[in-house]
């Protein structure tokens, strides 16, 4: 049994009287993708936002690598190599793609207390940079103005980002949200080359993309995780059809 | 192409500066009118490296050139007239004073930010006001200007204009090299996308802070300078106004610009100068054009050099200080 790379201990979170996180416990392996799945208002970004660190919990803990992180700051665990990728875009708009990506290689490469020497001509920076971008499929558009690309290009872009922190867990956010039925083919590809190299926490509201990536599923209904299991548990399970996949249904 | 526009007009502005005393600007009034245009505009650069870099707003600029010209008056008072001491000092006492109050207010944001910059830039001057072995109120007259090495080399006209220029190209590049470096390359992710810096693992404070206490000295190293230029320091130079006057310096010459926070300096103050001997009540025409400038200016003068010859596809005015021409 592989020693868990993320582990959520009885996470809880109330907005006043309402329970977003409810007891939440579950693992990611190292080199798997745990998908979470669940209703729209069900708490999955709420989630999201305590394990990257935006967010307290109100109970609970957080354990990545061995290591309680339940305390530190958003910035200390992105440096701890936990990546994530937002709902909503996040991108920096005004730089190309290439200093979007150089930015998140500077992290990790040395004190970013450097004031006099250019970073555009940082040789080290742009060749990381470059190469995450050949890996997302971006190659040829690192000049581009990140504002300036498609949908889909940014999605992109934020992996590529994501990437060049050298992470070791990947939270995605609905890497797939707003993509066009070409850019999600694309997308679901890139992903199913990423995985292996890296825990991914998945949340997508795409069942097609789910499934075909997942290799475990924890549906979220209220808060609370009904079940977690493989693809096939998932799809018998009954309380999951009613709670979750039948209202998909009628929708 | 733009790159190289970037460039070459503020070159252009610099050279002009330099050429000016040799082609006829040379009067005594000439002189005080330029070195107080260039002193101004280092002051407004460094605060240009807040808004345009960092996307920082502070309405208490002022605090930092006045801390830097009393610590002229301070040490004038003291006996100690040496630049070599002065110049340092003083940058080390904005930069402290920078430090301290940034501490604070960088805790803050948005409007927050910009009223607790102006309540610390209002307590030091009150503060000021209240230093009765300086004057108080009525400030502090320098019988001499600063000293270099023992010559009284400030006193000569030329070579003061010069000085100035030294110090304003100097602000220019240094505060250029900073926004290019990594340092920069932090501030201006999280000025433009704070959530994405914090992301990749920058969390904005420090990287702010320490651009705030750079910006405070070298507002301080300005701030000696107007000591000098005027040979007479008083809490008038840390009013709030003051510090209202830097900041709309830096947005009517652009913010997105550093130089354009020069552009800004030569012509409030020159403008300011020629409008006060056209016109008695000269300030019913200062304001007009001022906001007539805000309108239609979006980008400020440096903008008018590097018009677009198409506007931006969103029609959204260009954010503060993005340029990242690969």
């Amino acid at each position: 049994m592989l020693e868990a790379l993320l582990e959520l201990r009885g996470l809880r979170k109330r907005f006043g009287g309402l329970t977003v996180t409810d007891d939440v416990s579950l693992t990611v392996l190292p080199g798997e993708i745990h998908a979470v799945i669940g209703p729209n208002g069900a708490g999955k970004t709420t989630l999201i936002h305590q394990i990257s660190g935006t967010l307290q919990p109100d109970k609970g803990a957080v354990i990545f690598a061995g290591q309680d992180v339940t305390g530190w700051s958003f910035p200390r665990r992105a440096k701890a190599g936990l990546a994530r990728s937002f709902q909503i875009t996040c991108i920096v708009p005004g730089f190309t793609a290439l200093e979007n990506v150089a930015l998140a290689v500077q992290a990790r490469s040395g004190s970013s207390f450097r004031f006099l020497r250019p970073a555009r001509s940082e040789a080290a920076l742009n060749a990381a940079a470059h190469a995450a971008l050949d890996s997302v499929g971006l190659g040829q558009r690192a000049g581009v103005m990140a504002g300036s690309m498609s949908h889909g290009e940014k999605r992109q872009l934020e992996l590529a980002v994501a990437l060049a922190t050298e992470p070791r867990l990947m939270l995605l956010d609905e890497p797939l949200a707003g993509a066009g039925p070409e850019e999600t083919e694309r997308l679901i590809a890139l992903l199913r080359s990423l995985r292996q190299r890296y825990g991914i926490l998945l949340v997508e509201h795409d069942m097609q993309a789910v499934f075909a990536l997942a290799d475990r599923i924890s549906v979220l209904v209220y808060g609370r995780v009904v079940v977690t299991g493989t693809v096939e548990e998932i799809r018998a399970h009954p309380e999951v059809r009613s709670a979750y996949l039948g209202e998909d249904e009628m929708a | 192409m733009r790159a190289r526009l970037r460039l070459i007009l503020p070159l252009v502005v610099l050279a002009a500066l330099a050429a000016a005393p040799f082609l006829g600007f040379d009067s005594s009034f000439a002189y005080t009118v330029l070195s107080r245009a260039m002193i101004l505009g280092m002051g407004a650069v460094s605060l240009s490296l807040l808004v345009g870099g960092a996307g920082l707003v502070s309405m208490g600029h002022a605090a930092m050139l006045g801390v830097g010209a009393y610590a002229v008056a301070s040490l004038d008072a003291a006996g100690v007239t040496d630049a070599l001491i002065v110049f340092p000092v003083a940058a080390l006492a904005a930069g402290l004073f920078a430090l301290l109050t940034g501490a604070v207010s960088l805790r803050t944001s948005g409007v927050h930010f910009i009223m607790i910059t102006l309540a610390f830039g209002q307590m030091a001057f009150f503060t000021a006001s209240s230093l009765s072995a300086l004057g108080g109120d009525d400030g502090y007259t320098l019988y001499g200007r600063t000293e270099w090495l023992g010559t009284r080399l400030l006193e000569n006209r030329l070579a003061f204009h010069f000085i100035c220029l030294a110090l304003l190209a100097g602000t220019w590049l240094l505060c250029s090299a900073l926004l290019d470096s990594r340092f920069g390359r932090v501030l201006r992710a999280s000025k433009e996308n704070a959530l994405r810096a914090q992301a990749v693992g920058f969390p904005p404070y420090p990287y702010r802070l320490v651009a705030y206490t750079l910006a405070g000295a070298i507002c301080g190293v300005a701030g000696a300078l107007l000591a000098n230029a005027t040979e007479f320091v008083s809490p008038a130079t840390l009013a709030w106004g003051r510090s209202g006057e830097l900041l709309f310096m830096v947005i009517l010459g652009g913010a997105g610009q550093l130089y354009g926070a020069i552009l800004g300096a030569l012509a409030i103050v020159l403008l300011e100068e020629w409008l006060s001997h056209l016109l008695e009540y000269w300030r019913l025409a200062f304001g007009p054009l001022l906001i007539l400038s805000v309108l239609f200016l979006r980008n400020g003068l440096a903008g008018i050099t590097a018009m677009p010859k198409r506007r931006r596809p969103s029609g959204k005015p260009a954010a503060l200080g993005q340029e990242a021409d690969a």
